[in-house]
């Protein structure tokens, strides 16, 4: 049985999921600081 | 750990934390990961056993999560600690994401390894059930934070919750399962130094991604704590 692809798999779920999950933290906080922030100014 | 009550004075600190713990997290697992595809491959294993610098590390972090939940939760029982129970439900998530993806990079490894991709042993199982707790932990909390402040029962239910963190630890020396017993232990290494060390590069890089990702997450619910305040407020006037 060819090994490779399922490394590959492993690594390219792993590396989208992990991606995934910090673009949307780092997305949501800013939006959530950038709102407080308004808010303050306002 | 009293000092960080006030959610300004954890701000002061956690914002510029975020960007190191990211920075050199990713770093270290980039260079664990290039270290893994240039380290031979395991003489049972073969070229598979690369799985494993990143299949190590996100079994590691789901179980830390799920002691970072426990941890939290009892300081939110006896200290009222204002931040605890931010600190857990910013854990949960990247806790069950990093379970399942424990539990599917090990599907994928136990394919060409053992020849299946499934088997209901005690290790696999009771990963599985930290996965269900993650979940029902995310779903009680989450209802939870919109009716009371105090989170109680969900803090209740991740100390409880730790009660699994032994039986998986542990699970492989109890029962005799598929998989194989303990191969890092205080005692020394199973594990040949060629094919162990990028996982001492990946282990400790998660690790900090993790931490980057959960003050990330913190920042956000402190955030929206403060705007729900607020808005409560407005609406009391």
């Amino acid at each position: 049985m060819n090994p490779w692809p399922f490394v590959f798999a492993a690594y390219g779920i792993t590396g989208a999921a992990t991606l995934a999950l910090l673009t949307w933290s780092y997305a949501a906080m800013r939006r959530a600081e950038a709102d407080v922030a308004r808010e303050d100014a306002a | 750990m009293h000092a960080f009550a006030n959610p300004a004075r954890f701000l002061k600190l956690a914002r510029p934390l975020t960007p190191w713990c990211l920075g050199l997290g990713l770093a270290l697992i980039g260079y664990g990961i290039y270290a893994g595809f240039q380290s031979p491959p395991d003489a049972v294993q073969g070229e598979t056993v690369r799985i494993l610098y990143i299949h190590v590390p996100t079994a590691w972090l789901g179980m830390l999560g799920w002691m970072g939940i426990a941890l939290t939760s009892l300081m939110l029982l006896v200290w009222r600690h204002p931040l605890a129970a931010v600190a857990a439900r910013a854990i949960a998530v990247p806790g069950a994401l990093f379970t399942a993806v424990c539990l599917i990079s090990g599907s994928i490894w136990g394919r060409p390894t053992w020849g299946t991709w499934w088997q209901w042993d005690g290790r696999m199982t009771s990963m599985l059930l930290l996965l269900f707790l993650y979940l029902a932990y995310i779903a009680l909390a989450g209802s939870e934070s919109e009716t009371s402040s105090t989170e109680r029962v969900a803090a209740i239910f991740g100390l409880v919750g730790a009660v699994n963190l032994p039986v998986i630890h542990y699970s492989v020396v109890w029962w005799n399962t598929l998989h194989q017993p303990p191969s890092l232990s205080l005692q020394g290494s199973a594990i040949a130094w060629p094919i162990l060390w990028p996982l001492l590069w990946t282990t400790p890089g998660f690790t900090l991604l993790f931490a980057g990702i959960v003050l990330m997450r913190m920042r956000t619910l402190i955030a929206e704590n403060k705007k729900l305040a607020r808005m409560r407020r407005l609406a009391r006037a």
